[in-house]
């Protein structure tokens, strides 16, 4: 995916999201750390041009809540979360760049979870690239790519990598 | 970027780096104090000992309620009850708890160096959580998260310690800390518990020692006041009412400070002794924020230390050479 592209599937993924949650009313948006957060931003950005509104953006650092400690790197660093308004009653959206195997999704619902009682939340990624281990399905999904175990998707953000494009590259061994 | 702390038994040989990355891991923790559900299930199914050998309330149970946030059980050992009182061996005890499987040992012992010396023979993580007049290191660094937290930054500051300071491992955790960031301390207390040599504790920090407690506050951005243990009044002949006309933090003495100084107390304070309710109870005051910050402290320096053993790929035959060449080096 190329710097456009990604832009406009950004803009459909926000006016699906308004139009399926019938307004930006009791809506927000949840980044999860590291490029989940300027993609929520971005979209955002694209439902203030639908809607005039300003949806709040949290976001979330799942590490606390993984079920996997220091598998994936030793001593991982911990990232702040900031999610500064109540999330009782809201519609919230998790956004995310990946959709794998479910559980970062599964961690950051129980992050969420810690912090309230949601009336609703919903799953938006950029790619999906199946092989869930999770019963978790997005509902806003920018694009879905067929792949192997021994590839791997790689977003790169202007915003945190200084280039933007989505690849599909094969795992290093 | 990521360290490999395998223990926590001192601030002293920690880099400016390493402790910014102690502090800046605090800060989810922190936030978690504020949810309503405080409670993750990190480390669920890790077991934390707390070896407390000379007693404590605040810091044991600080770090049993970090503990059990993170969803770690803990097992309390406390030195009235415990078999030292028979004649145990610290080692012997240490080893006992050990062989009940705990992934981490928090330690309190009144011995400087007794947690080094425990640490060198166990293959967990052991933390230190006060060694005689040695370091402190969680209190280290709470006290400059808390500073943090307050004035933006820790860098370069005017620090007043107050009390006395030759018995205190608070205070030196302190200057070793808060000293890598280019602090300028001034101590201050009656002669006896501040000995001109306490300059000399922490090369290449800017330590100085006053006798007057008016001239310590001048300009001072940060006051530590330290408990007074009133049973070590008296001797040398000290009284406390000496010590209240000659050291007690009041209001005003405390406007010789910066207008924006903060007063830090590692508790349990001895209120008309050291500091008036006044100064304790003022906008000045951290003391609560400094014992809330504590458990955040905690719960990181746990995660980090338990996350990184279960990271390491101990092969049995390399636990069996490392125990050796640990027992060769005593």
């Amino acid at each position: 995916m190329s710097a456009p592209e990604i832009d406009r599937t950004l803009q459909r993924l926000a006016h699906e999201i308004v139009e399926k949650s019938g307004g930006t009313k009791s809506l927000a948006l949840i980044g999860i750390v590291r490029r989940g957060v300027p993609l929520a931003k971005r979209i955002a950005q694209a439902m203030r041009g639908i809607d005039g509104v300003d949806v709040p953006v949290g976001v979330l650092d799942i590490t606390l809540y993984r079920d996997d400690l220091s598998k994936v790197a030793p001593q991982a660093v911990l990232r702040s979360s900031d999610i500064p308004f109540g999330v009782d009653n809201m519609d919230l959206v998790l956004i995310d760049d990946v959709l794998y195997t479910g559980r970062t999704i599964r961690a950051a619902m129980n992050g969420l979870f810690d912090l309230g009682r949601p009336k609703r939340v919903s799953l938006c990624v950029l790619v999906d690239r199946g092989h869930r281990e999770m019963p978790i399905e997005a509902r806003y999904i920018g694009r879905k790519v067929q792949t192997s175990d021994t590839e791997i998707i790689e977003v790169r953000l202007k915003e945190i990598d200084k280039e933007e494009r989505v690849v599909l590259v094969d795992r290093m061994e | 970027m990521s360290y490999n702390f395998r223990d926590l038994l001192a601030l002293e040989p920690l880099n400016a780096d390493e402790l910014g990355f102690l502090l800046d891991q605090s800060k989810p923790f922190q936030e978690i104090q504020k949810h309503p559900l405080k409670k993750l299930a990190t480390l669920r199914g890790k077991t934390v000992a707390l070896a407390f050998f000379e007693t404590s309330t605040r810091t044991r149970i600080s770090f049993g309620a970090a503990a059990s946030r993170l969803g770690a059980d803990s097992m309390n050992l406390q030195a009235e009850a415990s078999s030292l009182k028979k004649g145990e061996t610290l080692l012997d005890t240490v080893f006992n708890l050990n062989a009940m499987k705990p992934d981490c040992l928090v330690m309190r012992h009144a011995a400087s160096g007794a947690t080094d010396y425990v640490a060198r023979h166990l293959d967990i993580p052991v933390v230190n959580a006060g060694d005689g007049t040695h370091e402190h290191p969680s209190q280290g660094l709470l006290d400059a998260l808390t500073i943090r937290d307050r004035l933006g930054t820790i860098k370069n500051l005017n620090v007043t310690i107050l009390g006395d300071i030759l018995h205190s491992r608070v205070a030196r955790s302190n200057i070793h800390l808060l000293g890598k960031f280019g602090c300028k301390f001034t101590l201050c207390g009656p002669a006896m518990w501040v000995p001109r040599e306490l300059e000399k504790i922490a090369p290449g920090t800017a330590i100085r020692c006053v006798y007057r407690i008016e001239e310590a506050l001048e300009g001072a951005d940060v006051i530590m006041m330290l408990r007074v243990q009133t049973e070590r009044l008296n001797d040398p002949p000290f009284s406390a009412n000496d010590y209240v006309l000659l050291y007690q933090l009041n209001a005003a003495r405390l406007r010789r400070a910066s207008s924006k100084a903060i007063v830090l107390h590692p508790g349990p304070m001895n209120r008309g002794i050291e500091i008036t309710p006044e100064v304790a109870d003022g906008p000045q005051s951290c003391v609560l924020e400094q014992v809330t910050n504590g458990v955040a402290v905690r719960m990181a320096i746990l995660y980090l230390l338990i996350s990184g053993a279960t990271e390491t790929d101990t092969h049995p035959a390399l636990e069996v050479k490392r125990k050796e060449s640990a027992n060769a080096s005593d």
